[in-house]
């Protein structure tokens, strides 16, 4: 007998509001459908009536765990447009605070993927290693997530000399707890058999269902934008691209645990090899034309596309964002797989659904495509209207007035 | 709090004791949240004052609300609201929670929180420190 199960949209375990359908017949998932956009604001739209540098600060709150890849990418992106080249020291910062970046992300995975299967001393500790990072994000930027580093021609803030050996420190203290941490999950019986052999992705699988970042990787498929498309200054430094084979979750944890040992690699070398000099050079003014920026964001590949119409707000800007782009690899992973583990494989793609929200309107039947901004507010108010109706009895709904 | 939730003493001695708290995105940028997170990990640690984030708004006390209110939120946020046992407190978690912050003026905004549900406390910051949920928190408690 087939029964659905609904996860969400709002679950205790998860931090973000998205729906999960697991179709389950007995013990086993046959069939999986996903559903999103509670979280949908409409960042798209908004940005087209920003000017460049604000809509900077726009991307940069599309996901608060990669708020830098974003506007890395969108730099990138307007870069690519306008035919600017950054100064090299900027380059290196940028690096610096991807890279720093890389390691609070993956450390806050480790937590929720420990908190996910009920072990909460592996969430304690990777978020008690994750704090270090974030006070050193606060020593450099000011703030402890969301940190405007980054700007069109440049970066915002320098790395100062006096904060090098504050970085140099944390991190150094940082590896040991590190290589720690990989050998106490990996000699743990408990967590091998808890993640070995669950959610497996093929290689044929990761590549038919497009998927990016570690979790490609964890199947064997080598790509890394840092490598392959060079952006910022990893062109110039020494590291390695991680990639295992079994395609799960193990895998996954893996490469995430070991991409950190290489980004603390990155970023000893950035610090050394800085040079000094200016942080952001004069931007033109943005020709008509269109632009393509990536970056390796911790959860793979984040694309913008702007096209720009010759006046200082981005005529259209598009995001791919990783998370999008992994979820749909869940139909080959969870088919199969028993109902205790379905929340250990929604967070091996550690996705993130902030950057995953979309809205389509259907009109008698078909997709209306393109819509402008008077139909994107008719369809907001008509919603709301209906919303009003629908609540006018509850209480707190006569509040929507 | 709104005032058709009176204090009586007991009420007021119920929920000053670790308050345990309820969070709901509706539509934010996900920082907020793990900032709300971070307050509960070793080096904050509001666990030790009681304060725990539970699955159910039937046993919550205080409700963290972050985001915009979306469209598609906005339903849930009612059901919520309406799902937790009176008196409550009601936090407004992060600049959007408070005015919508940067995403003001989207398609797909009804917020601000206090639009829709009475609120008693406002956190701004995008986002704001853990610090200053806790302070937050203990302001909230202090109004009881
Ligand atoms: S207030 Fe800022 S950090 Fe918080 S959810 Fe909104 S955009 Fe994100």
């Amino acid at each position: 007998m087939r029964t659905t199960i609904p996860i969400g949209p709002y679950h205790p375990l998860l931090e973000e509001p998205e729906l999960f359908r697991v179709v389950v017949e007995g013990e086993r998932i046959v069939d999986i459908d996903w559903r999103t956009s509670w979280n949908h604001r409409g960042i798209e739209k908004i940005a087209e009536s920003k000017t460049y540098e604000q809509a900077l600060f726009l991307v940069e709150r599309i996901c608060g765990i990669c708020s830098t890849s974003h506007p890395i990418a969108f730099c990138n992106a307007v870069e690519d447009l306008a035919d600017i080249e950054i100064p090299d020291r900027a380059k290196y910062i940028r690096t610096i605070v991807a890279e720093l970046e890389r390691i609070h992300s993956h450390l806050l995975w480790l937590g929720l993927a420990g908190h996910y299967i009920g072990y909460h001393t592996v969430w304690m500790w990777a978020w008690r290693y994750r704090e270090p990072i974030c006070e050193l994000f606060e020593i450099i930027s000011g703030n402890r997530q969301s940190y405007a580093m980054m700007k069109i021609g440049g970066v915002r803030q320098d790395i100062k000399e006096e904060t090098i050996p504050i970085i140099m420190k944390t991190i150094n203290e940082l590896e040991p707890k590190i290589h720690m941490f990989a050998d106490a999950i990996l000699d743990d019986p408990v967590m091998l058999a808890r993640l070995r052999n669950v959610g497996k992705l093929s290689k044929e699988d990761a590549i038919n269902w497009c998927t990016v970042g570690p979790v490609a990787r964890s199947a064997g498929v080598d790509i890394d934008i840092r490598r392959d498309y060079p952006y910022a200054s990893y062109d110039r430094v020494e590291w390695k691209v991680i990639t295992q084979v079994d395609g799960d979750v193990l895998a996954v944890a893996v490469v995430r645990l070991l991409e950190i040992l290489e980004s603390i690699k990155i970023i000893r070398q950035c610090l050394e090899k800085m040079p000094p000099g200016p942080l952001q050079v004069e931007v033109p003014e943005i020709p008509v034309g269109e632009g393509i920026g990536v970056e390796e964001a911790p959860r793979g590949e984040c694309f913008h596309y702007v096209q720009s119409d010759g006046t200082n707000c981005p005529y259209r800007l598009k995001i791919r964002a990783p998370s999008y782009v992994n979820i749909p690899c869940f139909r080959s992973r969870f088919i199969g797989e028993r109902i205790s583990d379905i929340l250990l494989i929604l967070a091996s793609v550690d996705p993130c659904y902030c950057c995953t929200n979309r809205t389509i309107k259907i009109d008698n039947g078909k997709v209306k495509s393109t819509m402008t901004d008077k139909d994107l507010l008719e369809l907001s108010w008509k919603e709301t209207e209906q919303l009003r109706e629908h609540y006018k009895g509850y209480p707190g709904g006569g509040l929507l007035e | 709090m709104s005032d058709n939730h009176k204090l009586t003493d007991m009420s007021r001695w119920g929920l000053k004791k670790s308050p345990w708290a309820f969070h709901l995105s509706t539509g934010s940028c996900n920082n907020c949240d793990i900032e709300l997170l971070d307050a509960l990990t070793p080096r904050f640690d509001v666990e030790r004052f009681g304060i725990l984030l539970v699955g159910s708004p039937r046993h919550a006390d205080i409700l963290f609300v972050t985001g915009i209110v979306t469209v598609q939120a906005l339903p849930r946020l009612i059901h919520v609201y309406n799902q937790i046992a009176k008196p409550c407190l009601v936090i407004a978690l992060g600049t959007c929670a408070c005015t919508g912050g940067i995403f003001d003026g989207s398609y797909h905004q009804i917020g601000p929180v206090d639009k829709i549900i009475p609120v008693d406390v406002y956190i701004p910051g995008c986002p704001p420190k853990p610090e200053a949920i806790i302070s937050g928190v203990v302001k909230a408690l202090a109004k009881i």
